[in-house]
């Protein structure tokens, strides 16, 4: 172990996924069982060996019922992490610490949803909005004055850094043009074979001003899964492991879910920079050990914040360093292999961890040439936020 | 931008959420009034309201009103996805008062084209979804004792 604590204990070793879509055609609950024994068999782990289920909330199927759809006996361990896509990566923080300290052997995570054919994110307030509730209140402050939407809440960032650094909207389009790349050549994206360029990104319609539509991930239908229990398990099971070297959760002063507007400089998030300063402490290495990287992407400015708040440049150079070409897959950083959100499939940022565990076993379909040892993958923004970096073994 | 009753149609918004904490702040506005909560002990400023002070921990707090003066610290305008509550495209507006707290609320007669950081603005009040009475932006019209 490095760092103390659980770094190295724990690995994923195992992934699985349905098809990402726009209409599933069946229910969630099934969407989640079916990821759940992709993983398992990815992992070579029977169902019953499972002991425990961590998820993040908007997930509509509770563990009990896809142990009991899957006829899993017993759970020692079951979690559950608020803030959504911002907590995508905590669910295996709290797999690694149980497995690190035998609550449990087998961990599973997954994200299941209909988000396109059932409810949308991008509509408007989830249905958990309309519970009054200390949760919800933040909504009095923003929701009446219609910002209704993730896109239309973080505008006001987007458009401060813009004016701040001098970014501009082509500078956002370059990471949705990069991902669309990626996800051409990845079978399992959406948009695998359409790339877009530029020019296709600049005459897309507004959503939120600065934001345009191809700033804004896709919706979609699937479930993804992963499966962690000790290295040591790990190195006997049929796929390399992508050891959890860190895992953190960060909450920034003065944090509002999507709308921490009454701080010095809104277009900062202190709360990526915690969870930074806790990966490189945990893994002991840094930004510059760090050999590729899957950054949440459901909106493109978030994309350049998180660059600058994890140390890959420096504030108000993202806008440089992605037009440099450091994100290509034989860059510096190679960003969003697999496509992102943007490209591959929203599923709320776990097909992300699963596209880390890939650039680590060596089988992205945009693996780039270079060995890959350490990879990053972060949550969402601007929310309560959640990381992770894995490692090859050895 | 047409100024029909807000009250009878259908939107997303969902109704507030008010509580003992932040009551005193929706009664003011229907009275056309913008108060900022205070810490009645340290006498920092505070919005959104909170139980407590974030400086000193004090459950004590009063509140000061507002000047209503503002600067505009960030915007949007927003164009998709419409609600009925609103005419769109919609600017909506991020804006520094003068007291140094900061609020959201949507901006009336400026156009997109006029929108600059830092202009200066003021906080009237109309009608919003469910017949709520809450803060609008609006230019700042010079009064008697600024000519
Ligand atoms: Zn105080």
């Amino acid at each position: 172990m490095t760092g103390g604590g659980f770094s190295g204990a724990a690995a994923i070793a195992g992934i699985g996924a349905t098809e990402f879509s726009k209409d599933s055609g069946r229910s969630e609950w099934q969407l989640a069982c079916e990821c759940v024994l992709a993983a398992l068999d990815d992992a070579g782990v029977d169902a019953a060996e499972v002991d425990g289920f961590s998820l993040f909330t908007m997930e509509n199927n509770p563990e009990i019922a896809v142990a009991r759809a899957l006829g899993i006996p017993r759970l020692s361990f079951f979690s559950r992490i608020p803030h959504g896509g911002g907590g995508a990566c905590a669910p295996v923080q709290q797999a690694a610490l149980a497995v690190a300290t035998g609550v449990a052997d087998v961990v599973v995570v997954y994200r299941a949803f209909n988000e396109r054919s059932g409810h949308r994110f991008g509509a408007g307030p989830p249905p958990f909005a309309y519970t009054p509730s200390t949760d919800q209140e933040y909504r009095n402050w923003i929701n009446p004055y219609g910002l209704l939407t993730p896109a239309q809440q973080e505008a006001f960032l987007a458009m401060l850094y813009m004016h701040k650094y001098g970014a501009t909207s082509e500078d956002f389009g370059r990471i949705s043009v990069l991902s669309r790349k990626h996800a051409a050549n990845n079978p399992k994206a959406w948009f695998y074979g359409r790339p877009i360029t530029l020019e296709d990104h600049q005459n897309s319609r507004w959503i939120a001003e600065p934001l345009r539509l191809l700033d804004c991930c896709q919706e979609s239908d699937g479930g993804q899964a992963l499966v962690i229990v000790s290295t040591e398990r790990a190195r006997d099971l049929p796929n390399p492991p992508a050891v959890i070297r860190a895992a953190a959760q960060g909450v920034g002063p003065q944090q509002i879910s999507m709308s921490s507007y009454y701080r010095d400089d809104i277009d900062r998030l202190p709360e990526v920079n915690l969870v930074a300063d806790q990966l490189w402490r945990q893994a002991g290495l840094g930004p510059a050990e760090i050999d590729a990287a899957v950054l949440y992407d459901a909106f493109t400015p978030m994309v350049l914040l998180q660059l600058e708040e994890y140390g890959f440049c420096g504030l108000g150079e993202a806008k440089d360093f992605v037009a440099d070409g450091n994100l290509e897959v034989d860059g510096r950083l190679p960003v969003n292999t697999h496509g992102g959100q943007l490209g591959e499939g929203y599923i709320h940022g776990v097909n992300g961890i699963a596209e880390g565990v890939r650039l680590i076993r060596g089988t992205s379909t945009n693996q780039p040439a270079k060995p890959i040892e350490n990879v990053l993958v972060t949550g969402g923004s601007p929310v309560p936020h959640s990381a992770l970096v894995l490692g090859a073994d050895g | 931008m047409s100024e029909a009753p807000r009250s009878v149609v259908r939107t997303a918004v969902p109704r507030l959420v008010v509580t003992q904490d932040n009551e005193f702040w929706f009664r003011a506005a229907r009275e056309g009034r913008l108060e900022i909560q205070r810490c009645a002990d340290c006498h920092t400023l505070r919005h959104p309201p909170a139980p407590a002070c974030p400086e000193c921990r004090s459950f004590d707090w009063d509140t000061v009103e507002s000047s209503r003066r503002c600067t505009l610290h960030s915007y949007t305008v927003i164009h998709h996805p419409r609600d009925d509550a609103f005419d769109y495209p919609l600017v909506v507006g991020l804006v520094d008062l003068e007291e140094g707290t900061r609020l959201v609320a949507d901006v009336s007669g400026v156009d997109r084209e006029e929108l600059e950081f830092g202009m200066e603005l003021e906080v009237c009040f109309a009608e919003h979804a469910h017949g709520e009475i809450l803060p609008r932006l609006r230019r700042r019209e010079k009064r008697e004792e600024e000519r």
